[in-house]
């Protein structure tokens, strides 16, 4: 949305699902399915700018069935850092917990009470127990969303890392939508 | 499921009451209540594999079919097995002691460059409760630290997990790892993870996909059954 904004790509309309089903991915195919076709008729292209997100292929299966295309990719992390980054960061330690802007912004009520933890902070150790550090693979840095990543890394015990990745591949799939619309 | 009574006495159940009580609390995650249980079923006489069938994994069965249906989800299910590890803490050097019936035993563990253990924690919980001795090697296994273990165990199954699409292709290296060795029929393998799927399974040479803990029991007793009819008929 915050491209779209910045960069007045009029052509194009964002639908959002629920932030919290980042943590319910069986929620994700269904939900993408509904929004599919609430959109049909209304508009000359559908794209789905969401990864796998741990939906095991079922996003897949619906998209197949719909016959609407995504983003390349099993998660935002990887098309906003892009693959080779992605996976040199998990090639360097596995143990890795990676948010975006949007994660950070929100990680208080994603992550923290998403998972439960503020009321049973005795399951921080099950989710947590064997990352090592957090990398914020930031969109838009700037020192209030650099202080949010550093205290959220403090607050679960890991080293902190940023790297700017941008929005990698959502930019440029959005960019190019905007463009072929422009040319009907 | 139930409200929660912070004054109910649990030693005023009747046992059927008491167990039915056991699985609310389970499904409420409530250890404590768990762990009283549990020793107020053995008080009773009641033989530990009793507890353990009837109260620990009938609960966790009704735990797992509602986080199935999408009802419960990750936290809860997580703060159930807690409640059902503290209840096993107890009744697991009395099994031992008492020979309770023993299905078959598996090695699991996470692939290589993966340190994601939830699923796989759970599943292995689950195997313990239904019977099997689960030899639990961590997380982030190469194919030699799976082979050591099944030399030094010689289980069953063999199960792998994963829950990034970057590792679980993993899981075909230490199959093929395997089959060079010769010593692929000697094991059912066992996979499962977020991203994995039956056709992926398929596609590594694996035994079968268990898309969650409760399917893994399932699929391994299943297993075991026909695993030993196809040995008596051979016989």
């Amino acid at each position: 949305m915050t491209l779209v904004r910045v960069h007045g790509w009029d052509a194009i309309e964002v639908q959002c699902l629920p932030a919290d089903w980042h943590n319910r991915p069986s929620l994700i195919p269904g939900g993408v399915r509904r929004k599919i076709r609430e959109a049909r008729g209304a508009f000359e292209h559908i794209f789905v700018a969401y990864g796998d997100c741990g939906t095991g292929g079922a996003l897949d299966e619906v998209l197949e069935d719909e016959g609407v295309a995504r983003i390349d990719g099993p998660h935002c992390y990887q098309f906003f850092a892009g693959r080779d980054v992605f996976e040199a960061l998990h090639e360097e330690e596995p143990g890795t917990f990676y948010l975006t802007d949007y994660l950070v912004r929100h990680f208080n009520t994603l992550i923290i009470k998403g998972l439960g933890i503020d009321r049973h902070p005795e399951l921080e150790p099950v989710y947590f127990g064997n990352y090592r550090r957090l990398v914020w693979l930031a969109q838009a840095p700037d020192a209030d969303l650099e202080e949010r990543a550093r205290a959220a890394a403090a607050r679960l015990g890991l080293e902190f890392e940023m790297r700017h990745a941008g929005y990698g591949a959502l930019q440029t799939l959005l960019a190019e939508a905007q463009q072929a619309a422009g040319e009907h | 499921m139930a409200d929660v009574d912070d004054d109910l006495d649990l030693t005023t159940l009747e046992d059927d009451e008491l167990v039915q009580q056991m699985h609310e609390d389970l499904y409420d995650g409530l250890a404590d209540e768990i762990v009283e249980g549990t020793n107020i079923l053995l008080e009773r006489g009641w033989a530990p594999y009793k507890v353990l069938t009837e109260a620990l994994v009938e609960g966790m069965r009704i735990v797992g079919i509602d986080f199935r249906d999408g009802i419960l989800f990750v936290p809860e299910v997580l703060l159930a097995a807690n409640s059902m590890k503290a209840g096993m803490a107890i009744l697991r050097p009395l099994l031992a002691e008492t020979g309770a019936p023993k299905l078959g035993s598996i090695v699991i563990g996470t692939v290589k460059g993966d340190i994601h253990d939830i699923g796989k924690n759970l599943v292995g919980m689950m195997l313990e409760g239904a019977g099997f001795d689960v030899f639990d090697i961590g997380i982030n296994n190469d194919a030699d630290s799976y082979l050591n273990a099944l030399d030094e165990h010689r289980p069953d199954f063999l199960g792998m997990s994963a829950l990034l699409t970057t590792t679980m292709p993993y899981m075909k290296v230490v199959i093929d790892t395997l089959k060079e060795r010769g010593l692929r029929n000697d094991y059912m393998v066992l996979v499962g993870g977020a991203p994995l799927n039956e056709a992926f399974a398929k596609s590594v040479g694996a035994d079968a996909y268990c898309r969650d803990a409760a399917v893994a029991v399932e699929t391994a007793k299943a297993m075991v059954d026909e695993h030993r009819q196809q040995a008596g008929a051979a016989a």
